[in-house]
Formats: structure tokens, C-alpha cells, sequence
């Protein structure tokens, strides 16, 4: 897995892919946390097009930075989830949780 | 006595990093056997969660454990559906697994943790635990989907 991030005014973008599984969701989960514990950032998008697979690992810690995020009061959004990942969270019951966007416009728009 | 052919034996270590090529070779068996892609993709999601499970709680995280997986074709029977199948049996030599802990959790708790169990639930038709000879043996079966003989002239 791979993760960058791209700040955009008061919003924090990162673009992440490959797989998301118990060997990589730490590198996820700590930048994510990061950002919204420590910089406090006000929206925190989640680009998860070339995203090929997770699993729960990766799900708990997408649930870690929505818990971070309702705790400090930002907006966690994700986008560009394929077929793999919408399948895996669905399988969650956790889908409906979660802020998602059809794009990227729709996810930093004010 | 049920017939069984072995497709494939895998040996790895509890290395997390392992994972990526066991969901490969999965994904590329379950195609040849002629699973749907969504098919696939849950027998992939199964036995990774699985491994996952052995690797974080059989073995507490210690990455060079020995894991066995075997795959095979089997004639299987469960809950009254009987077909041909694929039997995915995972052995690790880790401490018993508390079976109390194998139910899982309600799903309307929103909280990191506690889904793989749920995962290999909802991603094959059968799944069974057994302790045997100090090793824990998990045992997946997925029913393959093939298109029904043809029947009439």
C-alpha cells in the first residue's frame, strides 16, 4: 500500500493504493489519526480509487479515523471506492456510516 | 468415502507480508475453477481473514509460525445442498482458540475489530473448527457453481 496526501485549503486529501491488509493498514492508520488528532484538520478526504483490496484490518482502521474525526468534530469522506472495497463494507454493515462521495469534486466541495 | 482431489498445498510463515501472494494464487484457483468474480473475490476476502485470524491470535503476531493451507475439490454435503465443492482446510500449530470468541460480535457496534470472524462468515457456505493433535484446523467450503447437465435430447 501506498499513501500520500495533497492539503487544500483547510481540507486534507490522501490518495492511497495497492492493498489495504493487516501488514499495511498501520501505515493508514497512523497518518490518518495524525492528521485529524494532531493537525486537526477540518475535512479529511480518503481517495480510494486505485485501491485494490482491503480487509477488515484496513476496515478498523477506517472506523479508528471516522471515531477521530466525530471526536474532534471533522468530516471523514471517502471516494472512488471500487467494487472490492464497496463489496467489503457493505459485508460490514459499516457502509452506511461512512461520508462517500462519487468523486473528488463532491467530496472538497464547500 | 468422499472423493478428493487435491488442487493445491501451500506452506508459509505467519508473516502478515505474506498475505498479498496467498490472495493472488487464491483469486487465480478459485477463476480456474470456474467461480463468478464476486465468488472470487469472497473466497480471496475468506481465506485472507482467516490467515489473518491465525496470524494475530493463534499466533499473537509472531511473524515465522508455520501455517498449512490445502485446497481441494471435493463432493460435499451441508445443510442439505449437496454438489461439488472447493475445501479449504487452514492448520496452524498456535495456541486453542477460545471458541467463545469464534461468535463474533453484533455488527451495530460501530468499532474497529471483530469483523474477520464475520467475513469468513458471509464469504463461504460452510465453516467448521477443530482442535486436533495440539494444532487448531479450520475448514472452509465453498460450493462451486457449475451449469446444470443438460438434460432431453
Amino acid at each position: 500500500m501506498q499513501i500520500s496526501a495533497r492539503h487544500l485549503d483547510k481540507i486534507t486529501i490522501f490518495d492511497i493504493s495497492g492493498d489495504i491488509d493487516l501488514s499495511s493498514s498501520p501505515e493508514l492508520r497512523k497518518p490518518l489519526l495524525r492528521e485529524l488528532r494532531e493537525v486537526r484538520t477540518p475535512r479529511v478526504v480518503l481517495n480510494l480509487k486505485a485501491v485494490r483490496y482491503i480487509d477488515s484490518s484496513g476496515v478498523a482502521s477506517l472506523v479508528e479515523g471516522l471515531k477521530a474525526a466525530r471526536d474532534v468534530g471533522a468530516r471523514f469522506i471517502m471516494f472512488g471506492l471500487n467494487t472490492t472495497v464497496r463489496e467489503v463494507l457493505q459485508l460490514s454493515k459499516l457502509v452506511r456510516i461512512f461520508e462517500i462521495c462519487d468523486s473528488e469534486e463532491q467530496a472538497v466541495a464547500p | 468415502m468422499t472423493p478428493r482431489s487435491l488442487l493445491l498445498r501451500m506452506e508459509l510463515r505467519s508473516n502478515p507480508e505474506t498475505l498479498c501472494a496467498v490472495r493472488g494464487a487464491v483469486g487465480q484457483l478459485t477463476e480456474r475453477l470456474g467461480f463468478t468474480e464476486a465468488e472470487c473475490r469472497a473466497v480471496v476476502l475468506g481465506v485472507d481473514e482467516a490467515l489473518t485470524n491465525i496470524i494475530r491470535h493463534a499466533y499473537a503476531g509472531h511473524p515465522d509460525k508455520p501455517i498449512e493451507i490445502l485446497f481441494r475439490r471435493i463432493q460435499a454435503s451441508l445443510c442439505g445442498k449437496k454438489g461439488e465443492a472447493l475445501e479449504i482446510v487452514l492448520e496452524d500449530s498456535g495456541k486453542n482458540v477460545d471458541r467463545a470468541k469464534l461468535c463474533g460480535r453484533a455488527l451495530e457496534d460501530v468499532k474497529p475489530g471483530g469483523l474477520g470472524l464475520h467475513f469468513i462468515r458471509e464469504s463461504v457456505d460452510g465453516l467448521e473448527f477443530r482442535r486436533r493433535n495440539g494444532k487448531n484446523q479450520l475448514r472452509l467450503v465453498k460450493f462451486l457453481h457449475l451449469p446444470e447437465p443438460r438434460t432431453g435430447s
